[in-house]
């Protein structure tokens, strides 16, 4: 389906770092999120946890400049920041599970209406179980932020009324960023805050596998050309 | 007697290790793994080994080498999946392996509790989902907790970046990651470091792992990196 406004994955990504407010201490998951470290808006100081024991997190180490002792949670050469810290996995862990860490922004598969991720198995056979930190970072961040698209490449919704998948955690999630639309999830349910350009809520809901409601506040989801 | 915990080789350092061991191995992905301890392991001989990690090692080097000598009976780990872990993704789809996959702070916290004396602690991750299933569960102050227990190990296989011949140590930037636990979790802990310091070398106020959990040092001055042979491997 042709939606004029759909948001490209870094217009994703810079849609939800512009809800990190300065000084929040920020753990990006692997894959799209990493791109929200890219589009901080201007003027405000984050601190990136890794969880395999930094924080202070900079941008990605240059051609030449890998220092393998030196990686993100993907393990691809990451540089510091001065006034960064190393630490060990479980006090990383401890910073994590403890409510220390403000913001978690990861991928999923399914959010259900009742807040709840997954996004760690699809729970095909032959495929490895692997869980990481997803479960840690799901229960232990102050606020979970998801950035996935919509649906899946097929259509299929990723805005569910219960997971099917795997769950990664029960009732946590706080925000949903998609390529079409942003929504907060509240007691009632799904809220949707803003949508793109040339979509109206029946065609939203169309797309999705849970009723949705319409805040008050709605408006338009715009990002930049990126 | 002066203490004095460093060996001449890694072959000595890992000299004892019984078959059926529970071995604790440091790294996250390719940062801070023993790569020279596991190998001489490999030589050492030791088999029906379970071993602990955050991952199920990567290409044909290290811990890879270990399980694709068909040594280990099981693996603990929270990640064994990547583009790069065909050896143990080849043991584990044939039924040759056992895996125990743990969420990532959980796996820490055991450890950790572990070398601590704990006998077991509840934590809020995995209520909920399969990897809690089956496990004693409580609410506390509105929240639900499982129940998980401590990991105790025969041998902890570690790597720092200095040590003095007491067996504090120092390690190097994120390689450091489950190393100090696993070092207060093994009965007997064998670490491999770039350098061996004099006693004093170290300033006691940047020690990270204080010596009373270390067993056996040695120097390993220019370690392999796992992740450069990664690359080479890749290489055309």
């Amino acid at each position: 389906m042709t939606i004029p406004g759909r948001l490209n994955r870094d217009q994703m990504a810079w849609r939800a770092a512009q809800d990190i407010p300065g000084g929040a201490c920020v753990n990006l998951g692997i894959g799209m999120p990493e791109l929200v470290a890219n589009h901080l808006a201007a003027g405000r100081e984050v601190i990136f946890h890794c969880e395999n024991g930094i924080l202070g997190m900079g941008p990605m180490a240059a051609p030449g400049e890998e220092d393998f002792d030196l990686v993100t949670a993907g393990k691809m050469p990451v540089t510091v920041l001065p006034g960064a810290a190393y630490f060990d996995s479980a006090l990383s862990f401890a910073m994590i599970r403890g409510g220390h860490i403000d913001i978690a922004v990861l991928g999923a598969f399914q959010v259900s209406r009742t807040a709840d991720l997954a996004n760690w198995s699809t729970g095909e056979p032959g495929v490895t179980p692997a869980v990481g930190g997803a479960m840690d970072l799901a229960v232990g961040a102050k606020r979970v932020f998801v950035l996935t698209t919509h649906t899946t490449r097929d259509g299929t919704p990723k805005i569910v009324e219960a997971c099917t998948y795997l769950l990664t955690a029960a009732g946590i999630v706080s925000t949903v960023y998609t390529d079409l639309a942003v929504i907060d999830m509240t007691e009632n349910g799904p809220v949707v805050r803003e949508m793109v350009d040339g979509l109206d809520l029946d065609a939203l809901q169309a797309l999705s596998g849970t009723r949705l409601a319409l805040s008050p506040d709605g408006a338009v989801l715009m990002a930049p050309e990126l | 007697m002066t203490i004095d915990k460093r060996m001449a080789t890694a072959t000595e350092a890992v000299a004892g290790i019984k078959d059926g061991a529970i071995v604790l191995v440091s790294g996250f992905g390719e940062a801070g793994n023993p790569t020279e301890l596991v190998h001489a392991l490999v030589d050492q001989g030791a088999s029906d080994l379970v071993v602990v990690n955050n991952n199920a090692g990567t290409g044909h080097i290290g811990l890879a080498k270990l399980l694709e000598a068909g040594r280990v009976r099981k693996v603990i780990c929270s990640f064994p999946r990547s583009a790069k872990s065909v050896v143990f993704q080849e043991l584990y789809k044939a039924g040759k392996i056992e895996l125990e996959v743990v969420p990532q702070g959980t796996l820490a916290e055991r450890i950790r509790a572990g070398g601590a004396g704990i006998g077991g602690f509840y934590t809020p991750t995995a209520a909920g989902t399969p990897l809690g299933e089956g496990k004693e569960a409580r609410v506390m102050d509105g929240k639900e907790y499982v129940l998980e227990y401590p990991i105790r190990a025969d041998v902890a296989l570690i790597k720092a970046e200095r040590a003095d011949p007491w067996g504090n140590l120092t390690y190097n930037k994120a390689a450091r990651n489950f190393a100090p636990a696993m070092g207060m979790a093994a009965r007997l802990t064998i670490v491999q470091v770039r350098k061996i310091v004099g006693l004093g070398g170290i300033d006691a106020e940047h020690v990270v792992t204080p010596s009373v959990f270390v067993d056996r040092i040695v120097e390993i001055p220019d370690p392999v990196s796992e992740a450069a042979a990664l690359l080479e491997e890749d290489a055309p």
